[in-house]
């Protein structure tokens, strides 16, 4: 099994990293052809302005929608999280809209106010995520078919799912943090092989939604 | 849950979600919102690029803070902006006018001939410019979160460039190959901090991002830099002195995206109309270089 990392810009090489850390094949994907014979895709932090050219010059709008209406699960960090809403703030049209999010940009400020905090992401056990938000994103809005995986003291939401798309505002692969990755990694490996009963059992990402009320 | 702003993480994470990319050195709003538009992950705003700036001779200053804020206000993307070298005032104002990260820069007049400005003191992330290893973990020991080799800015010419980059990964390389008790006398040699020397020794790279600057005018250009190692690549009078700078920038975008395609180079190379002129390195007196600023 192999998972993709957009490869376009920004801080795919982190990605990769993370993926190897816990044993998983990830490949840099630049073009449509790359996209074939991967079971997931991560869209890396990056400056999101560049990453949307990118993604129309080469072609790839549509084999990324086709992966996701196929049940692969897509990741998105930061820049990711901005390219998979369906609404961004300030009119800018929609890349991948395949999140019923809005999302603002830059949403704490400029580089200034970037920061670090501990999250509680109960879909991921008990121990704290340490988020690292560089110009960071934040959801405004979420659809209802949208499971919020974490806030911030106030309340702000920053990470999300709606069945096999995940978002974070922040940087996991910046931190350590690897339970994002392989939770990726197991929802891949399901959608490569769903198994006798499939339909029956819960999906992994969607097992702890009744503990989420 | 505690919350800590402008950590070590977030200043070196922001050069992180830079990489791979191209900044762009834009003087006025118009051109800040063309680099934007043609995929720039960043733009540096001053008020004259380098090339100018060898023209006009004189002290090269600080630009003027309204115009800063006119292209902050103008694009999304991050906005760097430089101060002299030695300079910490002008750095102060820099992060007063909330710039996403300093340049310390070797294009601008040294204003201190001895030291450099000491980073750790400041809230808002640096970039600084190096010819080779020692210098870069210099400026890293100082607070540097991010490095750029320097090139020769406002040359259109790459040979320095080309000469700062091979330098910093043969001095990288070299140190991988030592043994523990060799490193001593190797941060002796490159007048770098033990500790760093270490770091770069077991990683095989810097602790921070690297970039390429000084001299790149065509997307071959910005692909060699990027095949000899660079990270991403600074782009300064190479687009708005070239015949079509929205083309021009265009095209070196892609060709930093797809930096080991050369079909892909080949292609956003046609028909660019003229690239910036250009100097010989020898036609420029040793007293006009800018890289030999910085020690």
């Amino acid at each position: 099994m192999k998972i993709g990392v957009l490869a376009l810009q920004g801080d795919f090489r982190e990605h990769l990293d993370t993926l190897g850390a816990i044993g998983v094949e990830g490949v840099e994907v630049r073009r449509p052809e790359q996209l074939s014979d991967v079971s997931g895709l991560i869209l890396p932090g990056g400056e999101s302005t560049a990453i949307r050219r990118l993604i129309e010059r080469w072609g790839l709008r549509e084999p990324i929608l086709d992966l996701a209406r196929r049940g692969a699960p897509l990741f998105g960090t930061c820049a990711g999280m901005i390219v998979l809403s369906r609404e961004i703030e300030g009119d800018e049209a929609p890349v991948l809209p395949l999140l019923d999010i809005s999302v603002a940009r830059n949403a704490f400020g400029r580089q200034l106010d970037s920061f670090e905090a501990d999250l509680q992401v109960p879909v991921l056990g008990d121990q704290p995520v340490h988020g690292v938000f560089i110009r960071a994103p934040v959801v405004e809005r979420t659809g209802p078919d949208v499971d919020v995986l974490a806030r911030l003291e106030d309340g702000r939401v920053v990470a999300v799912r709606e069945k096999n798309i995940l978002a974070t505002a922040f940087h996991p692969e910046l931190a350590g943090e690897t339970r994002f990755h392989r939770l990726v990694a197991a929802m891949a490996s399901e959608h490569d092989d769903p198994g006798e009963g499939a339909g029956r059992r819960p999906h992994p990402i969607r097992r702890t939604n009744a503990a989420n009320g | 849950m505690t919350t800590e702003t402008s950590t070590w993480a977030t200043k070196k994470g922001l050069a992180r979600m830079l990489k791979g990319g191209v900044i762009m050195d834009v003087v006025t709003p118009e051109q800040a919102k063309i680099a934007e538009e043609a995929g720039a992950v960043a733009v540096m705003a001053l008020e004259r690029v380098p090339a100018d700036i060898r023209a006009a001779g004189g002290v090269a200053r600080m630009s003027d803070p309204t115009m800063i804020e006119g292209i902050m206000s103008a694009v999304t993307i991050p906005v760097m902006a430089k101060a002299r070298i030695g300079h910490f005032v002008e750095a102060q104002v820099l992060e007063a006018l909330g710039v996403d990260y300093v340049d310390e820069s070797e294009v601008l007049t040294p204003a201190d001939e001895a030291n450099h400005i000491d980073k750790h003191q400041f809230k808002v992330p640096f970039v600084c410019g190096a010819r080779d290893l020692g210098e870069a973990l210099r400026r890293i020991s100082e607070g540097a979160a991010m490095i750029r080799t320097k090139g020769e800015a406002g040359t259109g010419n790459i040979v320095e460039a080309v000469r700062h980059i091979r330098a910093v990964h043969s001095g990288i390389r070299r140190l991988v190959g030592m043994r523990e008790d060799e490193l001593f006398v190797a941060a002796k040699e490159l007048q770098a901090p033990l500790e760093l020397v270490r770091g770069v020794a077991r990683d095989g790279k810097l602790p921070v991002v690297n970039f390429v600057a000084g001299g790149i005018a065509t997307p071959a250009d910005a692909a060699l830099a990027m095949q000899l190692g660079a990270e991403g690549v600074f782009v300064g009078s190479g687009i708005f002195k070239s015949e079509d700078p929205a083309r021009t920038a265009n095209a070196i975008v892609q060709a930093t995206t797809h930096f080991d395609d050369p079909k892909v180079i080949a292609d956003v190379s046609k028909g660019l109309g003229a690239p910036m002129r250009g100097i010989a390195l020898e036609a420029i007196p040793e007293a006009e270089r800018l890289a030999v600023r910085g020690w």
